[in-house]
């Protein structure tokens, strides 16, 4: 693969220094005028080395469909992730078709009015009735697009408490993430980061009574079809909870509160099963028995093979580990989550212990 | 007017011009756009070669390379690189680029350059401020550079620098002396850039020839003009953002820490907010984007209707729309913070002003298309780079549609596709603006040589094809969900896969930086020995044009040239429509009177 595509960036090159060459020799004639200045072989070289580059950036364009289509984030796994979807679709086909559009009318313009000694230019300097077309065109179209946006944002932001959503904490610190389970009462214990002591590494307040159930763990669960509030904190500098299969980034600010709420909608077992997925990861696999033929071939320990999870990923640059900084999320449903909650200790019985 | 200048020519014979004077400290508007230029030139070699560092780092990171060890030294200890310098070379190449290439390498060379010669002055409003302004550019690019050989390691917390990593010596090692030097170079750079702007909207308001009213002014100077007025109001904010942030870490306030608990121990911090630092921040840092891609419009602009031979199409329309965007600019800064913790409310608002920012945006689009229709484009190197860049703000400009819009922007926030979003839209067009500017004044530079125009298509070409291959696929490892600011995709299985577009990436990047070699080559040997050229090389109409090729102090060595029209006639016909309006000449320069024949426009 990788010498595929050295040989292609090869060949690309290769093209270039030829057009390259073309074009030296066709100016070549013409050396005893201004040399410095576009002469009509100039323009004509250059004029359909503009059309051939609209082709370029087409053909850029498809290759990367074709060849990396595959690696693109699979359908949301939450319901305000669907609509977002939905909303990105819109959005990518108005800007593949004005894409599309300008670039064609920049390059072949280029290329047709290409100069020459014996044309005139036509003097041509303003038609109020084009340009409010063309301003008028975008403002409708923007004013759509801002609408839908507005409204999907203020549906995805605004939470309501009568839904009575799980609450979950995301605490992020240099470089790992911890979630805590507000228990049976639903609501968390106060918590601040001078409280730190020991095990009681979130800084809960334990002296709060609703803090006695809180549960911390390492590994987010959540149940299917159930509306999660997440709420976080960061113990030292920015970070952000970013879960890109449900659509969903919250920065964790220390000092500050934040929260994100959501409803998943495809368990773990589902997603692998999504086509997106099974290809995504059969792909991975392949790269994977790759690199070990040559990884035993040294002695070296072998890579295992893959199998998809939902991620959470830090997405705010926070220091030399934040590459690395990631939470495994499992999705179930209700009864195996309730019965992997019901393992879990409550923060009392760890300090206890 | 001619007294004036009478005086000033009498004033020039009394002092001899020694090589201090001359190239050091000079107090011509000319030689310090020269000296803006090399400056920025040099940072733009050091930028680009940092980012082949980490692109070689991102493409191949279990390989260990020899080039690492040799630039990097105690960092990359056997040819692999320390995560924290790969962050560090991230950082600092944002820096660079944006600061002291795009913004003081592009603004300052061409409004230093063409604000005097275009609207017929003899030289800045002041001077000595001028000089004072390059001067402090000059230090802050050797303090940044200084900055890069501290004990551990230069800035190293991304460009925009967020505290509390920023602040916090102990969550990242560039924190220390590195930010500390960081943070007095940026000071020392605002300081330059409000003399330098400050100076522009004064000359431009009061040194105008006779009869160069503001809406005759070439598109350049207008937008120069904005620009340096978008650049008082907003680099002082920064200003503020970088004092109060030196508090916090010297002198132990808490603007922006609050509740930290780091390296086991909690720190007396209370109250402060980085969502603070965030919105002082981006009030200059979305501005900050407009400083850098108007004058790029503004040049293109005037290099395009020029090469076009045809009127700048709506030359009002342009005008109302970089007052616009700058006006625009200025309140949309909050779509750097949809995710960060801020009101929801405010997201939607500033949804609204981001997308607004579309309209100026496609009506100039549209208008620079609309100056190609039926044109006689004479192909020269500088409106390759001027169709480039179209191209590009296009390209670039549309994904800014995704990242406006607060729902969207959800999952695409910090991932590569904003990397390749800004990089397209503000950095590869700005870059393609420096380089038409370059290629199209470079005789007015260095006193009427050209620069050599094959080896300027082996440049376009070269950097066209590598901008569109780096930057395009990059868009689809943002889709991915890949973070930016990772030293490594692969520590985790699932990114696994973008192995192959990074290292796709990388080669492109490898071939567009071999391409800007052929650049500086032409440069370099230009500068010296490039052919000259006649004195209005490109039949352009406006007044730098008419001004002596030999760079003498005052420009002119009669009186100013008076203008009698805008800088747009272009292919003007004659009443009669039998020939041009001067026969057998395209274009009427802006000092040559209006004649008979010929209807007079409302400029």
């Amino acid at each position: 693969m990788t010498a595929f595509l050295v040989v292609l960036v090869i060949i690309l090159f290769g093209v270039a220094v030829w057009q390259m060459n073309k074009v030296f020799q066709l100016s070549k004639p013409n050396q005893s005028e201004d040399s410095e200045l576009a002469t009509n072989d100039d323009n004509n070289t250059q004029g359909y080395l503009m059309l051939g580059f609209v082709f370029f950036i087409y053909g850029l364009l498809a290759y990367c469909f074709w060849k990396w289509g595959n690696v693109l984030l699979p359908e949301a796994a939450s319901e305000h992730g669907l609509e977002i979807d939905q909303l990105m679709l819109i959005t990518m086909a108005l800007i593949f078709f004005t894409g599309i559009f300008t670039q064609w009318l920049l390059h072949y313009f280029a290329f047709v009015y290409r100069g020459d000694k014996d044309k005139k230019a036509l003097f041509y300097a303003e038609n109020h009735k084009l340009e409010f077309i063309w301003t008028i065109i975008p403002v409708v179209v923007l004013a759509a697009l801002i609408i839908y946006g507005l409204f999907t944002w203020s549906d995805i932001m605004t939470v309501d408490e009568d839904d009575d959503p799980i609450i979950v904490e995301l605490y992020a610190y240099q470089f790992a993430w911890r979630a805590r389970y507000a228990g049976a009462d639903n609501t968390l214990g106060e918590a601040n980061v001078r409280l730190i002591e020991g095990v009681n590494q979130l800084g809960v307040d334990m002296s709060d009574p609703n803090a006695q159930d809180d549960k911390v763990v390492n590994e987010l669960h959540l149940p299917i079809g159930k509306k999660v509030l997440f709420k976080m904190r960061s113990q030292d500098v920015l970070h952000s909870a970013f879960m890109p299969h449900f659509r969903l980034q919250m920065n964790c600010v220390p000092g500050m509160i934040t929260q994100f709420a959501m409803t998943p909608n495809k368990t773990t077992e589902e997603m692998r099963l999504n086509e997106v997925i099974v290809a995504k990861v059969e792909h991975i696999n392949e790269l994977r028995t790759k690199k070990n033929i040559d990884l035993i071939a040294n002695g070296d320990e072998a890579l295992e093979m893959y199998e998809f999870d939902y991620l959470l990923l830090c997405n705010k640059i926070c220091g030399s580990n934040h590459f690395n900084m990631q939470m495994k999320i499992v999705v179930e449903s209700e009864e195996e989550y309730n019965a992997w909650l019901a393992q879990q200790a409550t923060l009392v019985e760890t300090l206890k212990k | 007017m001619s007294e004036h200048a009478n005086n000033h020519d009498d004033h020039g014979h009394h002092h001899k011009e020694t090589f201090v004077t001359k190239y050091i400290f000079s107090q011509d508007h000319k030689m310090i756009s020269k000296q803006y230029l090399i400056t920025g030139l040099f940072m733009g070699i050091i930028g680009i070669a940092m980012s082949l560092l980490f692109r070689m780092q991102l493409a191949w990171p279990d390989h260990q390379f020899t080039v690492y060890e040799i630039f990097l030294g105690k960092w990359a200890e056997g040819g692999v690189m320390d995560p924290n310098i790969y962050l560090a070379l991230v950082t600092i190449h944002g820096t660079i680029m944006v600061f002291f290439v795009l913004t003081a390498g592009l603004s300052g060379t061409f409004s230093n350059l063409l604000i005097p010669l275009q609207i017929g002055a003899r030289d800045m409003a002041s001077g000595f401020l001028n000089m004072v302004s390059y001067w402090l550019f000059f230090l802050s690019s050797v303090i940044m550079l200084l900055s890069l050989f501290v004990e551990a390691g230069p800035a190293n917390a991304g460009w925009t620098i967020y505290p509390p990593l920023s602040a916090l010596p102990q969550a990242i090692p560039g924190s220390g002396t590195g930010m500390t030097l960081w943070l007095v170079s940026m000071a020392i750079f605002i300081a330059s850039s409000l003399l330098g702007s400050l100076n522009y909207i004064v000359t431009v308001l009061n040194l105008r020839t006779k009869g160069m009213s503001m809406t005759r002014l070439p598109l350049t100077i207008w937008s120069f003009f904005v620009t340096a007025i978008i650049g008082v109001v907003s680099f002082p904010v920064l200003l503020s953002a970088a004092l109060m942030l030196i508090m916090d870490r010297s002198f132990g306030t808490s603007f922006f820490l609050s509740d930290i608990y780091i390296a086991g121990e909690v720190l007396h911090n209370q109250g402060g907010s980085p969502v603070l630092f965030e919105h002082l921040f981006w009030f200059l840092g979305h501005p900050e984007v407009y400083i850098v891609i108007l004058p790029a419009m503004g040049l293109v602009s005037e290099i395009m209707a020029t090469n076009a031979r045809k009127p700048i199409f709506g030359y009002r329309a342009m005008i109302a729309s970089i007052i616009s965007i700058a006006f625009l600019s200025t309140i949309v800064w909050g779509h750097h913070m949809f995710v960060t913790g801020m009101n929801p409310f405010l997201g939607s608002v500033f949804t609204f002003t981001t997308l607004l920012i579309a309209i100026p945006s496609a009506v100039k689009a549209f208008n620079w298309i609309t100056t190609l229709w039926k044109g006689n484009l004479k192909m020269n190197t500088g409106m390759l780079f001027s169709i480039g860049f179209v191209s590009t703000f296009i390209s670039g400009g549309l994904t800014g549609l995704v990242l406006g819009d607060s729902a969207l922007d959800i999952n695409v926030h910090d991932t590569m596709f904003v990397v390749a979003h800004f990089h397209l839209v503000m950095g590869i067009s700005a870059l393609y603006g420096l380089f038409a500017g370059v290629y199209h004044w470079f005789p007015k530079m260095f006193e009427g040589r050209m620069l050599n125009k094959k080896l300027g298509y082996i440049h376009f070409w070269i950097t066209a094809i590598g901008a569109y291959g780096v930057f395009f696929p990059m868009h689809f490892i943002g889709m991915a969900g890949l973070p930016r600011r990772y030293y490594t995709n692969s520590n985790f299985p699932y990114f696994d896969d973008l192995m192959d577009i990074n290292v796709v990436i990388t080669w492109f990047a490898f071939f567009a930086a071999a391409g800007q070699l052929v650049f500086l080559y032409n440069f370099i040997h230009s500068m010296f020995f490039g052919k000259v050229g006649p004195k209005n090389p490109w039949n352009a109409t406006t007044l730098e044009w008419t001004a002596e090729v030999k760079h003498i102090h005052g420009n002119w060595d009669g009186p100013i040239p008076e203008v009698h029209r805008w800088p747009y006639d272009y292919s003007k016909m004659n009443k009669d429509d039998s020939d041009y309006v001067i026969a057998g000449q395209d274009f009427v320069p802006q000092d040559h009177p209006i004649q008979d024949n010929e209807e007079e426009l409302t400029h």
